[in-house]
């Protein structure tokens, strides 16, 4: 490992430790352990937010499907992106105004408590656990690979810090490291931008004429992620909803002062995912013409070390650290933001909101998150390392499958809707998840590539537009099947506060 | 909230009215991204070779790539069209109905 790399890790760790012990003194109750006091400005969170969207998957991930598959890889990100005006459309405001820390609030915000946040909060772990073993082990190889730590050490150091991050400083030290990382990955991603694009005059169009010449005009065209339109519109909609379903992210949306600032900062977010999107775009197609194909694909699968490559074929290994470096706060500051939206739903959905009805003391309530972000800690670290060899490939798009038909239908509808009832609500939430889980296990992804069977009884890649679909149709037909006077007479009362902002905290 | 109360907001001429614009704004600015999205991917199903053309005789870059690197940008300038409606629009009647009823 080089000196740099050694040199920037440690500054991070001490930095983000220090964060975390000033945060630890105003983390005391619980709008300030959940929701950073509601202190955070508009900018800071849209800055947070990056931090907390932006994987490492989505750096190198996206960084070598550009280098290895072209434009699909372009295609891939905007994907990525189209859900955040989505969210800001329709839910950063109504979040802000309706909710106190978490998504399930507002579901349940009108309908009955204990059913709704029982399934609100299995649909979150569901996504939280799913999402952290993605990261564990990604991140476990990557530490691995750049690092030279041995991946189980990798995996136990990632979750340790993340722990103590979580533990002791709460949503303010989750917060400020993820605007530490989204500060150095934007940085780290614009100096290599900046760098590549030096060499060829300042000419995208130069790079891309390089890219021509060495790995064919089939990079600069759409190739075969989009044959079957039906597969291509299931994608997207499994990721431009799936984005407003995910729990981590939606609660972000608690930490500033009120939903002018909440709207504010999915501007600010949205801009620095794109302007990140762009910049792999050219880090990916650098690292084609730089690096070269043939060395790409030979070390690390699907390409994921092209950027990493690319920043030594650069800088040579001083930039290289720093680069890994980069990486490792990007994991980090993403599973900090999930351990703790899952110990949010333990917590305060599914211990305070269903089994306590309500009614804890805010102690207890404290108590019993520091306990669930321990025990997801541990679990993350366990499935981290017992997945550590297996085909992986399926968990994310499962996990925004699941966000998706799960957590968008009933968030959207119970909030929009005057006829939406509990059952319905229940209803709609059972059969995302029950749809979207069996179909992922029938298509090509399970069935095919870990299962060993000949074919995929499901035809599509992604389930979205059938479970989706089903979690509205049935929503729907369950809540007109269903009376529920109490909830629309709340309905009209959460008006009030929904777009006034009368009464939120 | 006492019920009076409540029932005179929501009996408000002015907060109907607001409800029915940020409604009506919103679905629009929804429609308008779920448009430009989903016509992305049907010019990729079905539009393959259109962009893939290059946007000039000589040029390496094709149309693609620009309608690519467009739709995040237009994305991202969407979301500023809303902040700008919402600053001008929604939070001054929100000033002065929370204004009007003291809240």
């Amino acid at each position: 490992m080089h000196p740099v790399a050694i040199g920037f890790f440690l500054l991070f760790i001490a930095i983000t430790l220090g964060i975390t012990y000033w945060a630890a003194r105003k983390s005391k109750t619980a709008t300030e352990f959940y929701a950073a006091g509601r202190s955070i400005s508009g900018f800071q969170n849209g800055l947070a937010i990056a931090g907390d969207y932006m994987s490492a998957a989505s750096f190198l991930g996206i960084a070598g499907m550009v280098a290895t598959k072209g434009y699909d890889g372009l295609i891939y990100s905007i994907g990525f992106l189209v859900g955040w005006p989505i969210i800001m459309f329709l839910l950063a405001e109504p979040l802000r105004n309706l909710g106190k820390y978490t998504f399930a609030d507002v579901v349940a915000y009108r309908l009955k408590l204990r059913p709704i946040k029982i399934l609100a909060a299995l649909g979150s772990i569901a996504v939280v656990i799913l999402y952290l073993i993605a990261q564990m082990v990604g991140s476990g190889k990557l530490v691995q690979l750049v690092f030279g730590i041995p991946y189980d050490v990798a995996v136990i150091i990632i979750g340790t810090l993340m722990i103590i991050y979580v533990l002791f400083g709460g949503m303010l030290a989750t917060t400020w490291v993820q605007i530490i990382k989204a500060v150095l990955l934007l940085s780290g991603a614009t100096i290599m931008t900046i760098w590549t694009l030096s060499l060829f005059g300042f000419s995208p169009e130069a790079l891309f004429k390089a890219v021509k010449e060495t790995a064919g005009q089939k990079w600069l065209q759409p190739g075969g992620l989009v044959s079957n339109p039906i597969d291509a519109i299931s994608l997207g909609l499994a990721l431009m909803f799936g984005t407003a379903g995910l729990p981590h992210i939606l609660m972000r949306f608690y930490t500033v002062p009120d939903a002018k600032e909440a709207r504010k900062s999915v501007f600010f977010a949205t801009g620095f995912i794109g302007y990140f999107y762009i910049l792999t775009f050219v880090i990916g197609f650098g690292a084609v013409v730089l690096v070269g194909l043939d060395k790409i694909v030979s070390i690390g699968k699907g390409g994921n070390m092209a950027a990493p490559l690319l920043a030594k074929a650069l800088g040579g290994d001083a930039f290289l650290g720093f680069i890994a470096a980069v990486a490792f706060a990007t994991i980090l500051a993403v599973v900090a933001g999930l351990t703790l939206a899952g110990a949010s739903a333990l917590s305060h959905d599914l211990y305070v909101g269903a089994i306590r009805k309500g009614e804890s003391s805010e102690e207890q309530e404290i108590k019993i998150t520091r306990v669930a972000v321990l025990l997801l800690g541990i679990i993350a670290i366990i499935l981290g390392i017992a997945f550590k060899d297996q085909n992986i490939a399926f968990v994310v798009g499962l996990a925004f499958a699941i966000a998706a038909s799960t957590n968008f239908p009933a968030l959207i509808m119970s909030i929009s809707w005057k006829r939406f009832t509990t059952a319905g609500a229940v209803a709609s939430m059972i059969t995302g998840l029950v749809l979207s889980v069996i179909l992922i296990i029938l298509s090509k992804t399970v069935w095919v590539d870990i299962l060993g069977n000949p074919a995929p009884i499901f035809p599509y890649k992604n389930p979205a537009i059938i479970s989706m679909t089903a979690a509205f149709i049935v929503g729907i037909i369950v809540s007109l099947l269903t009376q529920e006077p109490e909830a629309e007479e709340k309905f009209e009362e959460m008006k009030v506060r929904k777009y006034l902002g009368i009464g939120a905290e | 909230m006492r019920k009076e109360e409540l029932l005179s907001i929501l009996r408000d001429p002015e907060f109907q009215e607001l409800a029915k614009n940020v409604t009506k704004v919103v679905t629009t600015f929804t429609i308008i991204m779920l448009v430009v999205y989903y016509s992305f991917i049907l010019m990729l199903a079905y539009g393959k070779d259109f962009l893939s053309t290059p946007i000039c005789s000589s040029c390496a870059t094709t149309i693609g790539i620009i309608v690519g690197i467009g739709v995040i940008i237009f994305s991202w300038l969407l979301t500023g069209a809303y902040i700008w409606w919402a600053n001008s629009n929604y939070d001054p009647t929100v000033r002065k109905l929370r204004e009007k009823f003291r809240r």
